[in-house]
């Protein structure tokens, strides 16, 4: 059974020039696997994951034909199911830690409290964070865990994220860009915590992001996003056979270390792929 | 062209010192492309500044054909180098519009003729005219660097620092801004120095590149070894594998 199923998504913001749907019948399903969503800025990918966690900003309105957690039909919860959900069984990695971490915060405290809002005990808690920590290759736990997130470099403040949404052993992870604001080698560092969550845990990964080459080499499936639609489902093995021609001039224009091609291949919009 | 040797740019803030940039030197020549990379926080920004004055030198050289530069930098100085910053959202006044940013050099500088100017730069850049009038917020994150790109060009400058110059935007706009800053080099024989953290970027923008590293020189290369993965250095392979993107060794190891 597919841990995640959603189908027909559609996330709406009222404007001055009447609703604009930014998010237009997003369907797939999930299962303990890494799914890779990928799509340039605006092309509702951040939407499709936060509306997974009912977490669309107001005034925004999400509409599905189902989406179903494990069962669960999330469409109608109440806050009380949702507060029960969220952090527990399904999270969130967000993408910059210098803007998703409590700045007055120490980082172990932010880390124990989603255990102790789940009902553990404060030393259970305490145990827990540090062996979370630990377990996201942070040398250094105890230093960590007293750190304020401003001590602490933008890999390490990734590590914490990542230690804080999965402390909880999530079901579900949905990262959103974890690795854009990180150096190439720390990216990789972090892609190795996440990969082996989800082989030794059988989490289910949602992953965000806008790098098409780095989601190919890490995911098992991807799911390209233009203007709020799927225009494409591959498997990440074989995304040099993909069929649109928006995934292929994505996969173009990129400069690579060993070609030499002057000029660069743009991407010319072509306007039916928004229809 | 440009000669840096030595550099030393030391940051104090009461009794702690941050050494940035800890003596590195290289050559640029005419017409060349010079890349640095780096992880963040290796000083390859700094480096950048520091050739335009914008930080503080500690030690080191940094001479333009021959000529030792003044600190303050003159304004001739500017006249001939020019700097594009990383974030167009950032480098740009919001409550000016493009026709007062792109003015702005020219009246510093004393040039005559402003309207054709702008015009022409506005035309070199690929923008057109009838963004003049308009306010950055009006304009997406590839205009807005054309934009910071006409600035730099409308003294018609011989060298332009380009710091990130495309790390904040999407994969195809930043294709568009690569083709046009190439186009532009071939055009007018510009020499630039370029600092990405992305070594494809560097690989497909400059002839000859510099590895930094916590504020030290790793190592030089040429864009053949770079190609042909013929790096020295342990640091240079370890950020070239990681280039690569994620593979199963990475998983395992």
């Amino acid at each position: 059974m597919s841990l995640l199923d959603v189908e027909n998504l559609r996330v709406t913001f009222p404007t001055r020039q009447g609703p604009a749907e930014v998010v237009r019948g997003v369907s797939f399903s999930l299962g303990r696997e890494r799914l890779g969503i990928v799509g340039e800025s605006g092309s509702g990918k951040s939407q499709t994951g936060r509306a997974i966690l009912g977490l669309t900003p107001a005034p925004g309105v999400t509409t599905a034909d189902r989406l179903s957690f494990d069962g669960i039909d999330l469409r109608n919860l109440g806050a009380r199911q949702w507060r029960g959900l969220r952090g527990k069984r399904m999270s969130m990695v967000m993408q910059d830690p210098k803007f998703s971490l409590n700045p007055v915060m120490p980082v172990g405290k932010q880390l124990m409290e989603v255990l102790r809002t789940h009902g553990a005990s404060r030393a259970e808690a305490r145990e827990k964070s540090l062996a979370m920590l630990e377990a996201v290759q942070i040398r250094d736990p105890e230093r960590v865990f007293r750190a304020y997130p401003h001590e602490l470099s933008g890999g390490m403040g990734q590590r914490v994220m990542i230690a804080m949404m999965v402390v909880s052993e999530p079901d579900l992870l949905i990262a959103d860009e974890p690795t854009s604001a990180l150096d190439v080698t720390i990216q990789i560092e972090v892609l190795r915590i996440l990969d082996r969550l989800v082989t030794d845990r059988g989490m289910g990964l949602i992953f965000i992001s806008h790098d098409l080459r780095l989601v190919s080499s890490f995911c098992d499936r991807v799911l390209v996003m233009y203007a709020g639609r799927v225009v494409e489902e591959l498997k990440a093995s074989e995304l040099h056979q993909a069929q649109h021609p928006y995934t292929q001039g994505l996969l173009n224009c990129l400069p690579q270390i060993d070609e030499d091609r002057y000029p660069l291949p743009t991407l010319d919009r072509d306007a039916s792929w928004a229809e | 062209m440009l000669n840096v040797e030595n550099l030393e740019v030391t940051f104090a803030l009461g009794a702690d010192v941050v050494r940035a940039v800890r003596g590195v030197s290289f050559t640029v020549q005419q017409g060349e492309s010079y890349g640095i990379v780096g992880e963040s926080g290796s000083g390859k920004s700094t480096v950048l500044r520091a050739i335009c004055g914008l930080a503080p030198t500690s030690g080191g050289r940094i001479t333009l054909d021959g000529a030792e530069l003044p600190t303050p930098r003159s304004p001739a100085f500017y006249r001939r180098v020019q700097m594009v910053f990383q974030d167009p959202y950032a480098s740009l006044h919001p409550r000016h519009t493009i026709d007062s940013v792109l003015s702005e050099p020219l009246s510093i500088q004393g040039f005559d003729r402003h309207d054709e100017r702008i015009e022409q730069a506005l035309e070199d850049v690929g923008l057109g005219a009838g963004f003049r009038f308009r306010y950055p917020h009006q304009l997406s994150g590839g205009q807005r660097q054309r934009v910071a790109v006409a600035r730099a060009l409308i003294l018609e400058p011989q060298i332009i620092l380009l710091d990130e110059p495309t790390s904040a935007l999407d994969a195809s706009i930043q294709a568009e801004v690569l083709n046009l800053l190439d186009r532009l080099r071939a055009e007018r024989g510009l020499t630039y120095v370029m600092v990405s953290h992305d070594l494809a970027v560097i690989s497909h923008m400059c002839e000859r590149l510099l590895v930094m590293q916590h504020g030290l020189a790793v190592e030089e290369l040429e864009r053949a070894d770079l190609r042909g993965q013929r790096a020295q250095t342990d640091y240079t392979r370890k950020l070239l594998k990681a280039s690569a993107g994620y593979t199963k060794e990475d998983a395992q190891a």
